[in-house]
C-alpha cells in the first residue's frame, strides 16, 4: 500500500493551488499584486503551476513606488518576459505628479502609505474585482485574521470586525460592483516555508536575497542601501558591507541585514536560525503597534 | 526537519482567557521556540506597562488593536509553529457563547481540538459547549487539557473526577478519539516538557501527543469525489486539444483508467490523465490539486462533480442537516439563499426548522423556529437543482455547504449534511 498523505509543503502548495483557481473561477479580472518580493514570486509561481499547461490567466500589477532597487525592475521584466503575461503598472510618481497624494515629509518619510491611492486607482481603473497578494497570517499580528478571501468595500477598506467566517474550503467572493477582493493563496505559510518551498523548487529570486557588497547606512537598527533618494543624517556614514535582504520593499525603508548567506542553502538554514521576525527590518512597522493594521483597513496590501 | 514526510496538523483552541487558552498558546510557541526576539521584546514592553510579573505568554496571540484594547478574542486567528516532526497551524477561537460562530469556523478545518478545563472549576457550561462543537463538526481527535494543575497541588484526585465529569457527558456525543491531559501552561508542566509534579501521569506531554497524532487515516479514502473548479483549455502548439478539468481531490482514490461517472449528467468515461505541472501521476488523493483529462470528449464544467462509477454520492433536492447561523439578521422564513457546495452554486430555501439545540445543556427545542447568530439548528433544506450529496459523517467536504444572502452577499450559515 502506497503512502495515501501529503506532507506539509506539498499540502500547502495545494492549497495555494485551490485557492488560485478559485480566484479565477469566481472572479471576471483578477491580478497578481507583483512587488519582485519573494512573497509575490512564490505566488507567481503556484499560479504557472495552477493553470498548467496553460499560461497564467491573469495579468500581474506592480505598485511602482519610483524607489526602487534596479535589480526588482530588472527581474520582474525577465519574469513577465519568459511568463508571457500582461504587466500592469500603477505608479505612486504619477499619483504624487498628478496632485492625488503628497509626499511625506520629515525625516523618516517613506512612499509606503502613498501606495495605497495608487493601489486602489489602479484596481478601480483596470476594473480589478480580485488583487491576489503575498501577505501571510504569520508576517504580522493584524494578518493572522485575514481571510483567504478578503473582502473589500468600495472605498477599498477592510472592517476587520466584519469579515465573511470562511469555512472547510468553501470561500465566498461574491461582491457588488466596486467592491473587490483580496486574496491570499499562501495565508498559511511561514517564512520558513516559503523559504523552504524556495529551495525546494529552485525558484528564482532577485540577487538581493543573496549576500552581497553594498554601500549602506546604519539607520533604526538595520542597514538601509544608499540610493540616490536616500538623504545622509548627522552622524551617518556610508560604509561597504556585506549585506542581503529578508524583504524586498521600498528601498528607501528597506533594511539589510549583515550575512555570507550566498546561496538558496545557506539562506534557508539562517533563517531557521534567526531571532528576528522578518519585519523587524522594515522601518514602515515600527511607527506604532498598529501601524499595519491601520494601513490594512485603509487598503494597504 | 524532515520535508518529504512532515505531516500539517491543524487543530483548533477553544477557551476564554480565563481558562489560560491565550496562555497555553504562548507557552507552545514560546517552548518550541517559535518566538522571535523582536516579538519577545514587544511583550515583555508591554507585560512591564501592565504591571505583570515576568513575560505574559498571553500576549503573544493578541492580535487587532480593539482587542487589545478590550483584552478579549473578537475573531479566529491563526498561529503557526514547526518542531522537528511537524508544521501546526492554530485557529485560536474565542470561546464566549456569542462567538459560536468562530469556534465553528475554526473546528471546520480541524485536525484536533484542545478543550481547556480550569483545574479549580471543572466541566463548566463552555466545556460542554466545546465538546458539542467538536462533535459536531467531526473533528477527529479530541484533547482534553485540565489546566491550572498548579492552583490545586497537582492532585490526581481532582484531574480523575474532572475526567470522569467528562466522560458522563460526552457519552452522548459522537467522538471517535478523545484523550485528557494534567497541564499547567502557566509553568510549562506537561506542555512541551513532561512535569516533575506530577509522576502519577504516565502519558506523554501535549506537544509529543501532537507530534505523534495518527492523521493519515482520517481523510475519507474510500469514496472518491473530485468538484471541478475549472476547466483548463491552453489551445497552445504543444497542447492544442489539451481539455483538463482542474480541482482537488475531496476524498477517494483516483488512476489514470478508473471508470467514471461525471455528475450530475450522469456521462460515463475513462480517466485518461492526472496531471500536474509535475508531469502525469500514476495516482490522485485527497487533498491533492490536480487536473484529469478524459477519454471521451463530453461536457464538464464547473459545479460538476468528478466520481467513480461505481461509488456514487446521492443526487438530492432535499435533505436535512445541521445549521449554524453565522449573521447578525437573523433566518427570514422560506426566504431564497445562493447554496454553495463543493464548487457548485444553486438557490435553496429552509423549508423548516426541524429543532434548535441548547448547545449547552444539549435539550432539543422544537417550539422556537426562529434563526439568530449562533443558532444551531436541525433544518430541511430544498433546492432548485439536486445536489451531489454524502453525509457530512462520511465526508467533510462533500457533506458540508454554506448559505449566503443574495441581499448582502454575506455568509449567513454553514451547514452539515445528515
Amino acid at each position: 500500500m502506497g503512502k495515501y498523505y501529503l506532507n506539509y509543503l506539498d499540502e500547502l502548495e495545494s492549497e495555494a493551488i485551490f485557492i488560485l483557481r478559485e480566484v479565477w473561477a469566481q472572479f471576471e479580472n483578477p491580478v497578481i499584486l507583483f512587488s519582485g518580493g519573494k512573497d509575490s514570486i512564490l505566488v507567481t509561481h503556484l499560479a504557472r503551476k495552477a493553470f498548467y499547461p496553460s499560461k497564467i490567466p491573469f495579468p500581474l500589477l506592480h505598485v511602482d513606488t519610483g524607489h526602487n532597487f534596479p535589480e526588482t525592475i530588472q527581474f520582474r521584466d525577465e519574469l513577465v518576459n519568459s511568463l508571457g503575461v500582461k504587466l500592469l503598472v500603477g505608479s505612486v510618481q504619477k499619483s504624487i505628479d498628478e496632485g492625488r497624494v503628497a509626499e511625506e515629509r520629515g525625516k523618516n518619510a517613506t512612499r509606503n502609505a502613498l501606495q495605497i491611492t495608487t493601489l486602489l486607482d489602479a484596481i478601480e481603473t483596470n476594473r480589478i474585482d480580485c488583487a491576489i497578494g503575498g501577505g501571510r497570517r504569520d508576517e504580522e499580528k493584524a494578518r493572522a485574521k485575514e481571510r483567504f478571501f478578503s473582502h473589500r468595500d468600495d472605498f477599498g477598506q477592510w472592517d476587520p470586525k466584519n469579515q465573511r467566517p470562511e469555512l472547510w474550503n468553501i470561500l465566498n467572493g461574491k461582491h457588488f460592483e466596486g467592491e473587490h477582493f483580496r486574496a491570499f493563496p499562501i495565508s498559511n505559510w511561514t517564512e520558513m516555508d516559503v523559504w523552504n518551498y524556495i529551495l525546494r523548487e529552485n525558484i528564482s529570486i532577485p540577487s538581493l536575497y543573496y549576500a552581497h557588497k553594498r554601500d549602506v547606512v546604519w539607520r533604526q537598527e538595520s542597514w538601509i542601501p544608499v540610493s540616490e533618494f536616500l538623504k545622509l543624517e548627522a552622524g551617518e556614514k556610508v560604509e561597504q558591507k556585506k549585506i542581503r535582504f529578508r524583504t524586498l520593499g521600498d528601498i528607501t525603508i528597506t533594511g539589510g541585514i549583515e550575512s555570507d548567506a550566498d546561496t538558496l542553502e545557506k539562506i534557508t538554514l539562517e533563517v531557521s536560525a534567526m531571532k528576528q521576525t522578518e519585519r523587524g527590518n522594515r522601518s514602515d512597522d515600527k511607527r506604532s503597534e498598529s501601524a499595519m493594521e491601520d494601513r490594512k483597513r485603509q487598503g494597504y496590501f | 526537519m524532515k520535508l518529504d514526510t512532515n505531516q500539517l496538523l491543524r487543530f483548533t483552541t477553544a477557551g476564554s482567557v480565563d481558562d489560560g487558552k491565550s496562555t497555553l498558546i504562548g507557552r507552545l510557541l514560546y517552548d518550541s521556540k517559535s518566538i522571535f526576539e523582536d516579538q519577545l521584546a514587544a511583550v515583555e514592553t508591554t507585560s512591564k506597562r501592565k504591571g505583570h510579573q515576568g513575560v505574559d505568554l498571553a500576549l503573544f496571540t493578541d492580535g487587532l488593536k480593539d482587542e487589545r484594547e478590550q483584552g478579549i478574542t473578537i475573531d479566529v486567528a491563526y498561529r503557526y509553529f514547526t518542531t522537528p516532526k511537524r508544521k501546526f497551524i492554530i485557529a485560536d477561537t474565542p470561546g464566549h457563547i456569542q462567538y459560536t460562530r468562530n469556534m465553528v469556523t475554526g473546528a471546520s478545518t480541524a485536525n484536533a481540538a484542545l478543550i481547556l478545563i480550569d483545574a479549580r472549576h471543572g466541566v463548566i457550561e463552555q466545556t460542554k459547549r466545546h465538546a458539542f462543537i467538536a462533535s459536531l463538526l467531526q473533528i477527529p481527535h479530541i484533547i482534553v487539557c485540565i489546566n491550572k494543575m498548579d492552583l490545586v497541588d497537582f492532585s490526581e484526585k481532582v484531574y480523575d473526577e474532572i475526567v470522569t465529569q467528562f466522560e458522563g457527558f460526552s457519552s452522548k456525543l459522537y467522538v471517535k478519539d478523545i484523550q485528557f491531559l494534567p497541564i499547567s501552561a502557566l509553568l510549562g508542566d506537561n506542555v512541551v516538557n513532561r512535569s516533575e509534579q506530577m509522576d502519577w501521569y504516565k502519558g506523554a506531554p501535549l506537544l509529543y501527543t501532537l507530534e505523534t497524532l495518527h492523521i493519515s487515516s482520517d481523510l475519507n479514502k474510500i469514496d472518491a469525489r473530485f468538484p471541478v473548479q475549472t476547466v483548463l483549455r491552453p489551445q497552445s502548439e504543444d497542447f492544442m486539444d489539451y481539455r483538463g478539468y482542474a480541482g482537488r481531490v475531496a476524498s477517494g482514490i483516483f488512476r489514470p483508467g478508473d471508470e467514471v461517472s461525471v455528475l450530475p449528467s450522469g456521462f460515463t468515461s475513462k480517466i485518461k490523465t492526472i496531471d500536474t505541472s509535475e508531469g502525469p501521476q500514476e495516482q490522485a488523493y485527497a487533498p491533492m490539486s490536480i487536473s484529469i483529462t478524459l477519454e471521451d470528449d463530453i461536457d464538464v464544467g464547473r459545479g460538476d462533480m468528478i466520481v467513480k462509477k461505481n461509488n456514487q454520492p446521492k443526487p438530492v433536492q432535499e435533505f436535512d442537516a445541521m445549521l449554524c447561523w453565522l449573521h447578525n439578521g437573523t433566518a427570514r422564513p422560506r426566504a431564497k439563499y445562493t447554496i454553495l457546495h463543493t464548487s457548485n452554486e444553486q438557490k435553496a430555501m429552509i423549508k423548516e426548522v426541524v429543532y434548535k439545540i441548547d448547545i449547552n445543556t444539549y435539550a432539543r427545542n422544537e417550539e422556537d423556529k426562529s434563526l439568530a447568530m449562533n443558532d444551531i439548528a436541525r433544518v430541511k433544506i430544498r433546492t432548485t437543482r439536486p445536489l451531489m450529496l454524502d453525509e457530512y459523517r462520511d465526508n467533510r467536504i462533500t457533506g458540508s455547504f454554506v448559505l449566503i444572502d443574495d441581499a448582502t452577499h454575506e455568509t449567513v450559515a454553514a451547514g452539515m449534511i445528515m
